[in-house]
């Protein structure tokens, strides 16, 4: 598609031999605020590690801005879940968000003036200026998200993923991540959300996938955010569907056959 | 100061500045179990590089050292993530295997005037290292076992100073690391071969077991002490320095083996900094 | 080898060794199991490092050998460790892995300094102690093997007696405490027995070794039952077989060490177990994923045949099937030559068509292929374009019961979403 951000096609991913993803195929439009929704274990952070290309593969493939992965990395920019790092690690607010700037090219040189610049322009975005120097420990819950979203912002991409940034963070984060968020798709860029509040759904996102381990609806959030998909992702999983999972692991089958094209 | 004295120090604390630096980063990254794997299981390198020269000094030991200590990582990798056995008993199964089979090798092909033997293999020979000494000409050198280390220290200071920017953001954040497109495999290769070779390096003076202490102890205490990865890496420098200068003299005046008992001093201060630690805050709450 | 075995059982000392070391291992095999399962094996390995500064003070203070003073000694430093271990993760931000490694070293150094400090001093009885290190099997006393009984009579008593408790603990430790367990007094008591294991294990293998002597039999016993009271036995059961096998080889040569060789035939056993388990072993995995691969293979050729025969093409050639679908040649020989034997082929020299069987055989995949890419449009709301490559896998692993339920939902259908035929 001429307007895509990304598009994912045919994927299947298997964690254990048990399918976690499963023949995922959607495509996402660009400029917009893009939520992924779905219970827990439905595979939402799964498909983020996907489509930035942390975790391999058992089928299919993901193009961002119509390209392979590899040549647009830098248009990409990951904020993980929170609690995925430990926060004790020594380092100041500067530091964390400064980590933005390091790429493959200039790992064994020193940072620019200009990342610094870009860096502290991102800190004020989340505004965190007062915590500049700050230990990350000593931050609470929401601070860190910002943290991570200008480690992101610090990255100067057009796609940003973001893994869960409302969970654990007060109100008026909550607030200041959301302006934030309409800023950046206002400047065109891209964001896609993992979230699972279904009440704030329809007022944060202007796009949704509904996920469970396969995919059960896309689109504008206003036609696809119905009674009928809501019961689909979250109703529990098709018990047609449970017992083949069952059977995949049980026999270590794969997900997809390889080498067998039909003509 | 004498000069064997010096000689001596100056070895112990070219070691114990080299584990310290990247023992930072072994506890930042919580993989310290797999620098004590690494630790013992380049036992069957050592002990088979011996054998072939028969000598410490060789790089048959050097190669010996980095094959088995990558050979650790992979066999707790193939254990946990393929054969999907827990993380902790792939780690203890791994180690007391090769250190088990290095042992073996030992005693079935050495006899018992070699200098490898279990003592040494145990606590290191710190203090008879200045006995080896190099002399070129009418110069002294220094001694073999700090012209063994001082490279690997070299190497070690180059590559924190240059990788720094790699080494702390994978320590902090892996996936991130990987989602910016930074190679992580290559530099975690680097990184394990190093703490490989450093402690075969350090082997025939500390031993296999206490060159854990110094791998983990500074590091470990200096985290306590601050929250800025520069000043971490600088403190746990500076308190292996401090640990080795108070061991070996308090050694040396009750006469015991320098090399444990400069662990024992690196233990009090990390015990005493704990304590501290711990005291400040319950009087402030 | 049968020398060999006539001689432990008629000279006295090495009969003794066995003895211990069958006592040592099974004691440390039923008590692994519950480090293991709780994964704190490593925490074992801090314990046996610790011991070492507990057997050189209860050597200074008793001035003997005596086997109770060293227990005694190894059992306070033993305990002191567990108790540091979670003081130091309970209360700085250190991981357990680093509390681990400092606790282990620290202590192991300590005993370093005291064990030179002794060495030291004009004391002549001190010559045994070193063999804790690297462990003293060949030399144990009768005095060993009465404190050894004695030690292991009662951990199995109290791990009979508290079995439920360390179970549910092992289990969940977040459970037992909701229903009012005593969860502190538990974990003591399991440290307790872990520390005394510990303390019997160095004597075999030494302060290093042990760890193995907990973790690999309760490891290795994992993978062949999932029960506990069988695992316990299991770990047992391979513990001693590992511990007299040590023994054995270790005998055949002067001067062999018998721990790392116990060591050396645990690791066997776990990596045999690893590889060759039936069910989740490495190579049963291997040869599920060979079985697949065939089956899919033998049920792609049987549908394309079907295919085939549904366009008019009864009597098929190799080109006209690889017309149809690209398929490795000699694996569509393997393949066929394997249909004909079951019955499912015939063939007329180069000629191959379907047999009655395999007729059947045929539409009942290429019924489950179709039946599945309706399910996926009708229930999941799959785009035509998108349900073959699902289908492609599904159709293999469509059981009789799921094909029931399958039909019932989609109300026996007669065409697929292509409007192709579905037979039955």
């Amino acid at each position: 598609m001429e307007n895509s951000s990304i598009e994912v096609h045919n994927l299947s991913v298997s964690y254990q031999n048990v399918p976690v993803l499963w023949d995922i195929d959607f495509t996402l439009p660009k400029g917009q605020i893009v939520g992924i929704i779905g219970p827990n274990g439905s595979g939402k952070s799964t498909l983020l590690k996907a489509i930035m290309g942390l975790i391999p593969l058992a089928s299919g493939n993901v193009k961002v801005l119509n390209k392979n992965l590899s040549l647009v990395r830098d248009q990409l920019a990951y904020v993980p879940q929170r609690e995925t790092v430990d926060w004790n690690f020594p380092a100041s607010v500067e530091d964390v968000v400064l980590m933005g700037r390091y790429k493959k090219g200039n790992l064994f040189r020193r940072l620019t003036k200009i990342d610094k610049v870009i860096a502290q322009e991102s800190i004020e975005k989340v505004k965190l200026e007062k915590y500049k120097g700050r230990q990350i420990s000593q931050l609470s819950g929401g601070q860190q998200q910002r943290v991570f979203i200008a480690r992101a912002l610090a990255q100067g991409a057009s796609i940003y993923i973001m893994d869960e940034p409302f969970v654990g963070v007060d109100m008026s984060t909550e607030k200041t991540i959301l302006d934030l968020l309409i800023q950046m798709k206002e400047e065109g860029k891209t964001i896609i959300i993992v979230h699972h509040d279904i009440q704030t759904v329809s007022n944060y996102f202007d796009y949704i996938v509904m996920l469970n381990t396969r995919l059960i609806a896309h689109g504008p959030t206003n036609e696809v955010l119905t009674e009928e998909n809501l019961q689909a992702t979250y109703g529990g999983q098709l018990n047609i569907i449970s017992k083949i999972q069952s059977i995949i692991k049980e026999k270590e089958f794969p997900l997809r056959e390889k080498g067998f094209e039909d003509k | 100061m004498e000069l064997n004295d010096f000689l001596t120090l100056l070895t112990a604390i070219t070691i114990a500045v080299s584990c310290s630096l990247l023992g930072c980063f072994l506890v930042l990254r919580k993989t310290v179990m797999v620098g004590d794997a690494i630790s013992h299981s380049v036992l069957p390198g050592i002990a088979i590089a011996y054998l072939l020269s028969s000598s410490f000094n060789s790089v048959f030991m050097l190669i010996g050292a980095a094959v088995f200590g990558v050979f650790t990582t992979l066999l707790i990798d193939f254990f946990h993530k393929k054969l999907k056995l827990q993380e902790d008993a792939s780690i203890g199964i791994t180690f007391t295997w090769l250190f088990a089979i290095g042992v073996i090798i030992i005693t079935l092909f050495t006899n018992s005037n070699t200098d490898l033997d279990q003592d040494c293999v145990l606590f290191g020979e710190l203090s008879s290292t200045f006995l080896d000494k190099i002399i070129i000409g009418d110069y002294l050198m220094g001694t073999r076992s700090f012209w063994m280390i001082f490279p690997v220290f070299l190497i070690i200071l180059v590559f924190i100073l240059f990788g720094y920017k790699g080494l702390s953001i994978i320590s902090f954040n892996e996936d991130y690391a990987k989602s910016l497109g930074i190679n992580v495999g290559f530099i975690n290769l680097i990184f394990m071969s190093l703490v490989s070779v450093t402690t075969v390096m350090s082997f025939e003076s500390v031993g296999a077991i206490l060159v854990v202490g110094l791998l983990v102890i500074p590091p470990a205490t200096a985290y306590l002490i601050t929250d800025k990865l520069k000043r971490m890496l600088i403190i746990s420098c500076f308190l292996a320095i401090t640990s080795c200068i108070i061991g070996f003299y308090l050694s040396i005046l009750i006469d015991v083996t320098a090399s444990s008992m400069i662990i024992v001093v690196s233990g009090c201060l990390f015990l005493l900094t704990f304590g501290y630690i711990n005291i400040k805050k319950t009087l402030i709450f | 080898m049968k020398d060999t075995i006539i001689y432990f059982f008629t000279d006295s000392v090495a009969f003794k060794v066995l003895i211990g070391i069958t006592i040592i291992s099974a004691t440390s095999g039923i008590v692994g199991t519950f480090s293991f399962l709780r994964k704190k094996t490593l925490v074992g390995d801090a314990i046996a490092h610790s011991l070492f500064p507990g057997i050189c003070l209860g050597f200074i203070f008793s001035g003997t050998k005596d086997p109770f003073y060293l227990m005694l000694g190894s059992l306070i430093t033993g305990w002191l460790s567990v108790w540091l271990i979670d003081v130091l993760t309970a209360k700085s931000k250190l991981s357990s892995d680093t509390s681990i490694a400092f606790v282990s070293t620290f202590f192991f150094a300590i005993g370093a300094v005291l064990l030179s400090f002794i060495s030291g001093s004009s004391n002549g009885n001190q010559s045994g102690l070193k063999d804790f290190l690297f462990g003293k099997a060949a030399t144990m006393t009768n005095d060993d093997i009465n404190v050894f009984v004695f030690l292991s009579l009662i951990i199995f008593l109290v791990v009979i007696l508290f079995f439920k408790y360390f179970q549910l603990i092992s289990f969940n430790k977040e459970f037992a405490k909701s229903i009012g367990i005593k969860v502190n007094l538990i974990e003591f008591l399991l440290s307790t027995i872990t520390v005394l294991t510990v303390a019997i294990g160095i004597q075999s293998v030494g302060v290093v070794l042990t760890s193995a002597l907990l973790i690999a039999p309760a490891a290795t016993a994992r993978y062949w039952t999932n029960n506990l009271p069988k695992m316990l036995f299991y770990s047992a059961l391979i513990g001693v077989s590992s511990g007299v096998l040590g023994v054995f080889i270790s005998s055949t040569k002067e001067n062999m060490p018998t721990g790392p060789w116990i060591v050396f035939i645990l690791f066997f056993f776990i990596l045999l177990t690893l590889l060759f388990s039936s069910n989740k072993g490495w190579f049963s995995m291997v040869r599920k994923q060979r079985i697949n691969r065939q089956k899919m293979a033998e049920e792609n050729v049987l549908k394309v045949f079907y295919q085939l025969a549904e366009l008019g093409v009864k009597n098929v050639t190799y080109s006209e099937f690889l017309n149809k679908r690209q398929m490795d040649t000699k694996e569509l020989t393997n393949t066929i030559v394997s249909l004909i034997k079951k019955g499912f082929i015939n063939n007329d020299f180069q000629l191959y068509k379907l047999s009655e069987k395999g007729e059947v055989e045929a539409a009942r995949i290429v019924r489950f292929h179709r039946l599945w890419e309706l399910y996926l449009t009708k229930r999941l709301n799959f785009k035509e374009d998108h349900i073959h490559g699902t289908a492609e896998t599904i159709e293999h692993l469509i059981t009789p019961e799921i094909e029931k339920e399958l039909l019932k939902e989609l109300k026996f259908p007669t065409a697929d979403p292509h409007n192709k035929n579905i037979p039955y």
